[in-house]
This record gives structure tokens, C-alpha cells and sequence, in this order.
């Protein structure tokens, strides 16, 4: 067996631009129902003309190495790959109750219309094969990175190394592997 | 249903738009579908059986590469059990299942003019995604945003299926689905009249995009040569006058702006990373990854704005009053590049006595730039200079002196000395694929261009606009306009003052209008032809210019669906029908592609796997240290000062004009893209509008205060001259502008119920654009001297 991975993605807001190609290639590439996202922009301004401060942040399933939505799920359905650290859900087992999206602090998901949840699954059927998720794959920008952080030498590790970064809502104590390079 | 609010606003379009609504001699707009085809209603799916996956037996013809998952590296067809043992019930939700069969075709994308290479990849037949093409140097392997929808325009269930022919019908006029043996029989014979009675040359034809080829080559041969694209007059026309005047050459598309190796990026307006033109927000993100200076002029915190150190937020029409005052500094402060303005340009002495009193000082209150932030980045450019690229643009018609403004940047940038110079504009090469032999064009008596060439010395192209003014208004009542054939450009958006273009529509004998979407425009022809998407055709070699040559094919990833065709297919058929066989002597696109690629070395089944091919550079992309350079101007130099602009009564050294002011109550109104949307051509796509399903107008908080408007309420504008939207748009209250505009994203606001997505979403920049100030030197219409203000009652 391979060494067990700690996935996480690494994003940098001040290239990020907010153009949505993240968005749209993950719609293609999952084929996620209209009027569904596995990620979304999110566009904060600070300030007052003309001193202003702009970031847009690419947000998703954080894949939180402690995911309230994995405790809040009654049937088991929503489970941590342990090889991975990649949160997903089961669709056989999944009945819609949405335990899960009430306790996700960041929204990150939604019920398909079949009727089980859906989000973010990293594209692991990419990564597996050694392809980076849609969104990283497509964004103009670059500003995108995915990797293992228990590899030091990853491009992911090395850059939480040598640049600030903040997570979304630390205080919820999920510890999320969605990283925003500041 | 969309039936009763849109016939509304129909009998409303007809009375405006027609004095005689139900005559033949008038044309009405037409904008219910003929009675035969089903609407569809917004958010229903699909017909399923429209899509015509090629069959697996077409693989032979070699129409596409025919992938099996294991040969692209995607793993083994048995992928979800063999590889995720911990969860083979989650890995059913997946999209590539065991079993599946994967196939990609090489396109380049249509959805913008920059033509990215890409892969159009079907699942089990079925249209799946499009991603970039990782050796191609327009996208580097990532699309943007729109080129990844790009099935949303195959998927749009408002397409046009089958060509439409108006009809008379109990008194309306209606469109009658026909056959295309019908439809271009139609055509052929009205040509022939129209040959007979006003000649060929009153045939002008508009387009916009690579598939219109043939039809210009069947305008040439029918004897015409007015051939008009809205990208010039009402988009980069400015800049290439301005830099052929002062470079003899034109920047180009893509532009040859070597952002990549800039060291200080100024940008005047220009909001690369909202308008999407791929490589240039790629290289743009490479250049401020590496610490680039950026130094961005603009009256919104723009995007790119928000990621410069130096924001400088103009008054709105006063750029050519900076653009003058940083020259100054560069030369009072003896900051210029010595040794290439000594050896590469002439009128040096001319301009510094020109802009003598140009100073930051002077600036200052007319633009609100403090003058020390001027001299700052004055110096920044030539700190970093040559690699500093003042950018040129690209939609630069702003306030009809917009030539003159891109003089000024050109100017400027040839002080820094960045022509020919890396971090500056490289020099570019571009394949040559020779054409396919054909004989030659007869020569027309007369053209519709001599018009305008005499009026606007320097309309490089022809000017749109002016066709239009011209077919409505002839300056000569022996030699006039009286067909248009209009290839995927809706000028009812593109040109300015609709009104004026559906008049003259009013005066054509014949109108053709070819297009994949029921756009405006359509709803004025005599006949409708429905053509495929850019994923459903192939067409020609693309070649367009970059660093080295390339290039690239766009093949069919699937079949036509409905009753669509390519252009080159209706084009042939028309032409056999009108004798014109000689000028298209190809069987069909795969031998005529072919034919040329031989001729480079290649061939389309080699393109076929390649997708894009680079060829070998033809020399250095940079002008070598000490090199003699002649340039294509009258002095072989660079024109600091323009004599030839002198002789025709010009300014030969741009000089800073005051533009009109908003009366009170009123802000300038000003245009822009957003990365969801190319012009109005995308608001209908099914993936787009979920991501941006209207415009907004931006509202600096200060004046919504004043008018107690409140952030995302719906508000109409009413213009200088009195004219409303026809739809209300919701306000976006923001500190990202100034008090003293506006600002909203075009292409919104469609007004044709047809397009069931787009229709009334948002509302339309260009219908309040009643005032448009003509570029004198090239035809170009300005179109931010328009002010609105807002109504709130009854919205
Ligand atoms: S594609 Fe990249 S630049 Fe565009 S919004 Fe997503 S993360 Fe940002
Ligand atoms: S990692 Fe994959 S599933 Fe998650 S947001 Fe990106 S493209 Fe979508
Ligand atoms: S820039 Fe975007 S829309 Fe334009 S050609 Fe490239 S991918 Fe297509």
C-alpha cells in the first residue's frame, strides 16, 4: 500500500482573479446538475474608494481533517478515505436528511436531484491518475495547486512553507485542507 | 411559457421598428418561432434526440481520433472497482465509469476571437467537456472560462434548427421553415436580380469569425468587396490606425505584447483578467507572480486594478491628458531611450516642444491624478524600460479621438523604446499556409469602401457602421447598398444606434442573415440560415500570429444536430446554384484542409492527432542590438510626429481634448466585459447564465446615497437624450467605482423572446448609447459621451 496521503489544495488570491473557470470545469468534468456548484467565487472588498483592498478566494469542500459533516451523517454514508483524506459520500447509502449540510461551516454541499449529497471530491478519480483536479487543471491563472502535504517536497508543502496563508473559519475547528496563499 | 409578455414587447418592437408593420415592403421583426417547432420553455432539457453522436463505423474516415480511456492515460477501463477499494459505491458517482469509451477531437475554440486549441472530448458518444490543448501557445493547455462552457451554445435549446424563409401569413409576416434546397435557391435567385438591377457591388457583407471564409470568398466572386467586421470601427480600429501611423504596423491578434517578459505592465483601461483574452491574463499572471509592476489607469477598481501597486483612478476621458504628462516627464527628465529614439524614430524635437506644457501640474486637474504620482510612475516606465509595455488595448472606441489616444500610447511606448524589444512588443510570425488555388475575382466597378476610404483616411478596414449609414442614406443614388449577408455578428448589438441599423435593413432588397442563434439580427432577415456550432464543423487553418508559427485545425467533435450545416457546406451548394463552382474547386472541407496542409508539411490526418503544430521560427522575436530597422511609414522610421497626419489636416502630435461633461444628476456610462460573457453572443448559453444571468449597474455608494437607491434594486436609465432602457437592471453599490460614472458589462438585455435565457435579463449598454462620436481619422464610434441617470418609479 501506498503512503498515506494528505491531500490539500493551495490557492493564491493574489493571482486569482476570479474569472470562474475553476467553476465551469468542474461543472463539465462532473457533469453537475444545473443550477448546482461544487465551487464557487467568492469576491470580498475592503475599504473605501479609492483605498481598496479586493480578493477573490476559489472556495470548495475544504476536506477538513476533522469534517463535522463525516460526525453530524446518521447512516455512515459521508466518510473520510483514510488513504486519501478526501471526504465523500456514499450515494447507496446517503437518504437525503442533510444532517451533513447543516453542519458544514462552509456550504459546501447540495442534494442532486436523485436525492443523495453530492460536493467537492478533489476529482480523486483524476488525481488517481496522476492528473491534477479539473478546476487546477483549467485555471488560466495558475493559481491553483494541488498535493500531498506529508510530502515535504510537494509543491503544496513547500509553498505553505514560504508563503502567509490563512484557511476558511480556522475557529470551527475543522481543519480544513483548502489553503488561500495572502 | 413565454408567450404573453413577449408579444407584448413584440407589437411594441414592430411599431418602432417599421412605420408599415404588415407590408411586405417593410421588414417586421419576427420574433416568434415559426408554428412547427416546439418551444421549449426555460430549464427543460434537451431534446435528447437531437444529438447525433458520430457512429463508431465513422472512426475510419479518420474524422477523429477514436480514444480508448487506457490510451489517454486515464487509467484502466476497469476503473472505479479496480482502483477504489475503499468505496466502489462512491466511486459510482464518477463520471468516467468501466466501460466507458472516451474520444476527443481537436478543435479551436469560437467562443472569442483568440481562438484557443483545444479538445472537444465525447463519453459514450455523448458531448462531455472541452479542455485546452497543452502545446498550444494561445491557451497553454487551459481555456478560459468561456472556451470551457463551449457546449453550453451546442446544448442551447433556443438554437436555430432548420433555415427560415419570411413569409406573408394571414396578413403577418412570419418565418416558413424550409429546406435548404429551398432556402439558398432562394438566395441564388435574388442575388441574380440583385446583380441585374444594381450590380454585385451593392452586396455588403458583415462577419465576425473564422467560419465565415467562404462566404467572403462567394462575396469576392460574386463581385463585391465590401466585406465589414464590427472588430474594427467599433472595437480595435483606433489602435491600429494610431500604431500603423506611428509603427507602420498594427499590435495584431493576439496581440504582440510580450506581457510575459515585462518588467512594468501599464494598463489605460484595459481590464485584462475580466476580458478573458486567454494568453494575455495568463502571461499577466505569470508577470505579477515574478513581482511585475503593474500600474493600472482606470476609473473602477478593475480586477486588475486590485492586483497593481499603482491604481491610478482617472477621470473618466482625460487619459490623453496623462498619457501627455507622462511623456513630458519621460522627456524633461531626459528619461527616454537615447540611443533607440536617436537611431529608430523622427520628430523628436516636435514633440518635446508639443508637450512642453504638459505637465503633471497641468494634468493634474483634469484628470485628479496627483501630479507626483504622475512623475512616480513616469519614472517607474523608464526605470524598467524596455521591458515596460504601455498596452495598447483593445476595445478602445471610447470618445472619437481615440486614434490620437493610441498615438499617444505608442508614442510613449517607443520613448521607453519597447517595439521589437522583449518585456515590450515582440516581433511576431505566423504561419503561411498558401490558399487554396481558385481564379481570380472579378474586379467590382465600384465599391461601398471608396466612401468610406475618402472620408476616413485611415480606416485600415471597413468601417461597419459606415456600411450601415450608408445603405440607409447613399452618398451616391447610382451606387447603392442594397443586400446584406450577415455572418455571426448581431449588429443590432454590435453597432451603435440600433434604430439607425433596422432602418436600413427597411431599405434592402435582400437581407441573409447566417447564425447559430435566433440573435436580434436574425429577427430582420429575409431569410435565416442555421449553421453549426464551431464543435460540429470543421474549418479553416487556423494561423493566427505569436512568438513562433503554429498552427492549428478545428475538426467536428460531433455530428450538425437539427437541421444545422457548416458554412463551407451551404457555401459550395450556393455557389453551384449561382455558377460560382470555380472558386470552390474542393470536394469538400477534409480535401480542401488537406490541399493546404500538404503544402506546410502536414496533412489533416496528422492534424487530426496533433491538433496544433508548431512550425519552425523564422528568426528572432526581438530587434537584435544596433539593428538597422526600416519601418512601413513614410520617414521608414518610427513617427514621433506624423507629417502624413499634418498633410491630411490632422494633429500630427496627439493633443489632450476636453470631452463632454455629465449634466447634474447624470454619470458617464461606461462598458465593459465580464470573464462569463463574450459580447451578447454568450448570454444565452445555459452554463453562463447560471454563473452571470444579468448585468449590473455599478453605483459608487456616495450616489446611491444621493438618489436613496438601494444595493441589487431594480432601476431603469434614461440617457442625455431622453432615451430609457428598454429593461431594468439591478444596481450594484460599490466602492469599486467613481462618484462621477457608471458602469455596467455589455451584451445583456436581449430583446428577442427567441432567446429564452438571454431575453429581458439585464439590460443593454448599447440602446443607451445614442450619442456616438465618430473617430475622424478611421471611422471609429465612441461611445462613452453618454450619461444616465435613474428611474426608480414604476420599474
Ligand atoms: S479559475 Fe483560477 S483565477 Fe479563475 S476564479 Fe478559479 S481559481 Fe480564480
Ligand atoms: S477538485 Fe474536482 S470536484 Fe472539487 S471543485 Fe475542483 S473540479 Fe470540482
Ligand atoms: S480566450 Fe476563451 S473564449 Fe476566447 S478562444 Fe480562448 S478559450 Fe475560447
Amino acid at each position: 500500500m501506498a503512503a498515506k496521503k494528505r491531500y490539500a489544495m493551495v490557492i493564491d488570491t493574489k493571482l486569482c482573479i476570479g474569472c470562474g473557470d475553476c467553476v465551469v470545469a468542474c461543472k463539465m468534468e462532473n457533469e453537475v446538475p444545473e443550477g448546482f456548484c461544487r465551487d464557487w467565487i467568492v469576491e470580498s472588498v475592503t475599504g473605501v474608494f479609492p483605498n481598496l483592498h479586493m480578493e477573490y478566494r476559489s472556495e470548495r469542500c475544504n476536506h477538513c481533517s476533522n469534517p463535522p459533516c463525516v460526525h453530524a451523517c446518521p447512516t455512515g454514508a459521508s466518510f473520510v478515505d483514510d488513504e486519501s483524506n478526501i471526504t465523500l459520500v456514499d450515494p447507496d447509502m446517503c437518504t437525503g436528511c442533510k444532517a451533513c449540510i447543516a453542519a458544514c461551516p462552509y456550504d459546501a454541499r447540495y442534494v442532486r436531484p436523485e436525492g443523495y449529497v453530492s460536493k467537492c471530491t478533489f476529482c480523486i478519480h483524476r488525481v488517481r491518475e496522476g492528473l491534477d483536479p479539473a478546476c487546477v487543471a483549467s485555471c488560466p491563472t495558475h493559481c491553483m495547486h494541488f498535493g500531498d502535504l506529508n510530502d515535504p517536497e510537494s509543491n503544496v508543502s513547500k509553498l505553505l512553507e514560504s508563503r502567509p496563508f490563512k484557511v476558511l473559519a480556522p475557529e470551527a475547528g475543522t481543519e480544513p485542507n483548502v489553503y488561500y496563499l495572502i | 411559457m413565454w408567450g404573453n409578455s413577449c408579444q407584448g414587447l413584440g407589437v411594441e418592437a414592430l411599431q418602432s421598428g417599421s412605420g408599415n408593420a404588415f407590408k411586405w415592403a417593410g421588414r417586421d421583426l419576427i420574433i416568434s418561432r415559426p408554428e412547427c417547432a416546439p418551444p421549449f420553455g426555460i430549464g427543460e432539457a434537451f431534446p435528447e434526440c437531437t444529438i447525433q453522436p458520430y457512429l463508431e463505423t465513422d472512426m475510419s474516415v479518420n474524422r477523429r481520433e477514436f480514444i480508448k480511456i487506457g490510451a489517454l492515460g486515464l487509467g484502466s477501463m476497469s476503473l472505479a472497482p479496480k482502483v477504489f477499494e475503499w468505496g466502489p459505491s462512491a466511486a459510482k458517482t464518477f463520471p468516467v465509469q468501466p466501460g466507458d469509451v472516451v474520444t476527443r477531437a481537436p478543435t479551436y475554440c469560437e467562443i472569442c476571437f483568440w481562438k484557443c486549441a483545444g479538445w472537444a472530448y465525447t463519453k459514450n458518444g455523448r458531448p462531455w467537456k472541452i479542455i485546452g490543448h497543452d502545446e498550444d501557445l494561445h491557451s497553454h493547455g487551459r481555456l478560459c472560462t468561456r472556451g470551457s462552457s463551449g457546449l453550453g451554445l451546442y446544448n442551447d435549446p433556443d438554437r436555430l434548427q432548420r433555415p427560415l424563409i419570411r413569409v406573408e401569413k394571414d396578413g403577418r409576416q412570419t418565418f416558413k421553415e424550409v429546406s435548404w434546397d429551398e432556402a439558398l435557391g432562394f438566395i441564388a435567385e435574388r442575388l441574380q436580380a440583385l446583380k441585374e438591377t444594381h450590380g454585385p457591388e451593392s452586396l455588403a457583407m458583415f462577419s465576425h469569425g473564422n467560419g465565415a471564409v467562404h462566404w467572403k470568398t462567394l462575396v469576392k466572386a460574386f463581385g463585391a468587396n465590401c466585406i465589414a467586421a464590427p472588430s474594427f470601427a467599433q472595437c480595435r480600429g483606433p489602435r491600429a490606425a494610431g500604431f500603423y501611423l506611428t509603427y507602420g504596423e498594427t499590435v495584431g491578434s493576439p496581440e504582440r505584447t510580450d506581457i510575459e517578459n515585462s518588467r512594468c505592465l501599464v494598463l489605460i483601461g484595459s481590464h485584462i483578467g475580466e476580458n478573458l483574452h486567454n494568453g494575455q491574463v495568463q502571461e499577466m499572471s505569470k508577470a505579477l507572480d515574478r513581482g511585475t509592476e503593474v500600474i493600472v489607469v482606470d476609473p473602477r477598481f478593475s480586477v486588475a486594478a486590485s492586483k497593481a501597486r499603482h491604481w491610478l483612478p482617472i477621470k473618466p476621458a482625460t487619459d490623453v491628458a496623462l498619457l501627455l504628462a507622462w511623456i513630458n516627464v519621460i522627456l524633461e527628465e531626459d528619461l527616454y531611450d537615447r540611443d533607440y529614439v536617436a537611431r529608430y524614430t523622427v520628430g523628436l524635437d516636435k514633440l518635446k516642444e508639443a508637450v512642453r506644457e504638459n505637465t503633471p501640474e497641468w494634468a493634474y486637474p483634469i484628470t485628479s491624478i496627483q501630479p507626483e504620482v504622475i512623475r512616480e510612475t513616469a519614472r517607474l516606465m523608464a526605470l524598467h524600460a524596455p521591458a515596460t509595455l504601455v498596452h495598447p488595448g483593445r476595445h478602445v472606441t471610447w470618445y472619437g479621438d481615440d486614434t490620437q489616444r493610441s498615438r499617444a500610447i505608442a508614442i510613449l511606448n517607443a520613448l521607453l523604446g519597447s517595439w521589437g524589444r522583449k518585456g515590450g512588443f515582440y516581433l511576431p510570425q505566423s504561419a503561411h499556409v498558401p490558399a487554396y488555388p481558385h481564379p481570380p475575382f472579378p474586379k467590382p466597378a465600384w465599391s461601398p469602401c471608396d466612401f468610406t476610404r475618402a472620408l476616413y483616411p485611415w480606416a485600415l478596414s471597413p468601417v461597419a457602421s459606415h456600411v450601415r449609414d450608408m445603405t440607409l442614406d447613399p452618398p451616391d443614388p447610382e451606387k447603392q447598398i442594397k443586400a446584406w449577408l450577415v455572418y455571426g455578428s448581431n449588429l443590432i448589438y454590435s453597432l451603435p444606434q440600433p434604430e439607425k441599423t433596422i432602418a436600413a435593413v427597411q431599405k434592402l432588397d435582400l437581407m441573409i442573415a447566417v447564425d447559430i442563434l435566433p440573435s436580434e439580427i436574425t429577427g430582420w432577415a429575409d431569410v435565416v440560415l442555421p449553421e453549426c456550432t464551431y464543435l460540429e464543423r470543421y474549418d479553416d487553418i487556423r494561423t493566427s500570429p505569436g512568438r513562433v508559427p503554429q498552427i492549428a485545425v478545428r475538426t467536428p467533435a460531433f455530428e450538425p444536430a437539427y437541421d444545422t450545416k457548416p458554412s463551407a457546406w451551404m457555401v459550395k451548394k450556393l455557389a453551384g446554384m449561382m455558377g460560382l463552382d470555380d472558386y470552390f474547386p474542393w470536394a469538400d472541407m477534409e480535401e480542401y484542409l488537406d490541399h493546404r496542409l500538404q503544402q506546410v508539411g502536414s496533412s489533416l490526418e496528422e492534424m487530426h492527432e496533433l491538433g496544433v503544430k508548431t512550425l519552425p521560427s523564422l528568426g528572432p522575436n526581438y530587434f537584435q542590438p544596433g539593428e538597422e530597422v526600416t519601418f512601413n511609414t513614410p520617414s521608414g522610421k518610427i513617427e514621433l510626429y506624423s507629417q502624413q497626419m499634418a498633410d491630411a489636416g490632422f494633429d500630427p502630435i496627439p493633443r489632450y481634448t476636453p470631452h463632454a461633461e455629465p449634466p447634474d444628476g447624470f454619470y458617464r456610462l461606461l462598458q465593459g466585459r465580464s470573464p462569463f460573457h463574450t459580447f451578447s453572443r454568450t448570454t444565452n448559453s445555459p452554463i453562463f447564465t447560471e454563473l452571470m444571468p444579468e448585468n449590473e449597474l455599478w453605483i459608487n455608494p456616495q450616489v446611491a446615497a444621493d438618489w436613496g437607491l438601494k444595493a441589487g434594486q431594480y432601476v431603469k436609465m434614461q440617457n442625455q437624450d431622453g432615451k430609457t432602457s428598454q429593461f431594468p437592471i439591478r444596481t450594484r453599490i460599490t466602492e469599486r467605482i467613481r462618484p462621477d460614472c457608471v458602469y455596467m458589462v455589455h451584451g445583456f438585455g436581449h430583446s428577442d423572446p427567441r432567446l429564452k435565457r438571454g431575453f429581458g435579463r439585464g439590460a443593454d449598454d448599447n440602446e443607451m448609447c445614442t450619442t456616438v462620436k465618430i473617430d475622424p481619422l478611421m471611422g471609429g464610434t465612441g461611445r462613452r459621451s453618454n450619461f444616465v441617470t435613474f428611474i426608480t418609479e414604476g420599474v
